[in-house]
């Protein structure tokens, strides 16, 4: 059983989100998304804000939006370490768009450019956010 | 004799000592519960940090070329301890232990000719530490945990360290704290920070680690993207405010059962303080009256 699965672990700050025997899990990469299946290269990469998708026999079983993060693949494991980690469906579209709102003005209203880059991050999440409310399900 | 009164008042008074202990056994019963979730769920991310952090470290091609807080600054020479603390006292020998273990670890390396400066987390830790080692204080952080440890606040004290070691103040930075491990021990534990070291200690007690690490003793060669000093240089920093964060979050449990356990103990201690008072105030009155039933007694003989 352990050859076709992948043991995929989502962690955030606060507890461990997830924690399942998956076929394929597909993951945010800081260049690019990449799926991780059984046997994978090991390999580290940072996580961009975005949606891992979890698949067990060709269907998804999890959407789960990170903010960012880092993620460790070995042949049998991939770990993702999130920031922020919560279910599409949770994402509340009109907070966000709030949210998104609130930071762009904060970046044309502070010139300080360390609480410029927060905001910016900030937006860059919000995007994310409504980015993974909008985009379809590919099955 | 005449002690009836002084004995009611003792009483009353141990009554109230009682009242007061064993509220602030519920309170920090409840606030436990919390504490040790949080300390708990901290964990897996913690550890999984570590680790991810570690493989990297291992397969770094040119330790001279990595980043600072990895590659250590060369010399041993300044010694950096974060202490954490609690603001309040009545947990019993909390920050006496954690004091304890700071006095002979600065001890041990002013003895071996090494500069130590000490960043304590808490106002308890300042009062037990000042006397001694006053000027090594270079800076005290007070109400990290009102009401519950933030991440935002591990993350100040992290970005707080991490700029002192870019000015060259300090070689090595250890944290120590106490590690919940049940409502009723606290292990006192030093983490070094910087540079990274992959913890050992704190592995052995966790079995999910353990077994993993076990079957991952291999080692591999990982490809990053982006490029190995790029992640690094993000998950370095980072680690140090999970890591700082992690400490607070135990140590925050760790107090909340401290508390718990010295106040039962106190509680405890008032109840048998009474039943002896109690004695002593019943064995009295007993004498006071069989006094006075004497003196009546042989008044009416004399008639």
């Amino acid at each position: 059983m352990s050859e076709s699965k992948v043991k995929f672990e989502l962690v955030s700050p606060e507890r461990l989100v997830l924690s399942e025997e998956l076929n394929m899990v597909v993951v945010p990469g800081a260049e690019g998304d990449f799926g991780v299946l059984p046997g994978h290269s090991p390999m580290i990469s940072s996580v961009r804000p975005g949606v891992i998708n979890t698949y067990v026999d060709g269907t998804i079983t999890s959407k789960i939006f990170v903010a960012g993060g880092f993620s460790e693949v070995t042949g049998s494991r991939c770990t993702v370490l999130a920031e922020v980690a919560l279910p599409v469906d949770e994402i509340d579209r009109t907070l966000v768009e709030a949210e998104l709102k609130e930071c762009l003005e904060e970046i044309n209203r502070n010139n300080d450019p360390l609480s410029q880059k927060e905001a910016k991050t900030n937006v860059e999440i919000a995007q994310a956010k409504l980015k993974a409310l909008d985009s379809p399900v590919y099955q | 004799m005449a002690n009836l009164k002084d004995l009611r008042v003792r009483i009353a008074s141990v009554k109230s000592t009682q009242r007061i202990t064993s509220a602030m056994k519920m309170v920090a019963a409840a606030k436990l519960r919390r504490a040790q979730e949080q300390a708990e769920a901290a964990r897996p991310y913690a550890e999984r940090m570590e680790r991810m952090l570690g493989s990297v470290a291992a397969s770094v091609s040119d330790i001279s070329s990595a980043p600072k807080l990895l590659a250590g600054t060369g010399k041993d020479e300044v010694h950096l301890i974060v202490v954490m603390t609690t603001d309040r006292g009545l947990c019993g020998g909390f920050n006496t232990n954690i004091g304890r273990w700071t006095r002979q670890q600065v001890n041990k390396l002013t003895n071996e000719g090494k500069t130590v400066k000490l960043l304590i987390v808490g106002r308890k830790g300042q009062g037990i530490l000042r006397s001694e080692f006053g000027e090594k204080i270079i800076d005290t952080i007070e109400d990290t945990a009102k009401p519950a440890p933030l991440f935002n606040t591990a993350a100040e004290i992290a970005k707080r360290i991490t700029s002192m070691y870019e000015n060259v103040e300090f070689d090595v930075c250890t944290i120590v704290y106490n590690r919940f491990e049940s409502a009723l021990t606290q292990i006192v534990t030093p983490q070094q920070l910087i540079p990274f070291a992959l913890n050992t200690s704190s592995d052995e007690n966790s079995e999910t680690s353990n077994q993993e690490n076990q079957s991952d003793d291999i080692p591999v060669s990982y490809e990053y993207e982006p490029e190995e000093n790029a992640i690094l240089a993000e998950l370095l920093p980072k680690n140090m405010s999970i890591q700082v964060f992690r400490a607070m979050l135990e140590s925050f449990a760790s107090e909340q059962g401290a508390r718990m356990a010295a106040m039962d103990n106190a509680t405890r201690n008032a109840g048998d303080l009474i039943d002896q008072l109690t004695i002593n105030y019943n064995r009295t009155r007993q004498a006071f009256i069989t006094k006075e039933l004497i003196e009546i007694i042989s008044g009416a003989e004399a008639l």
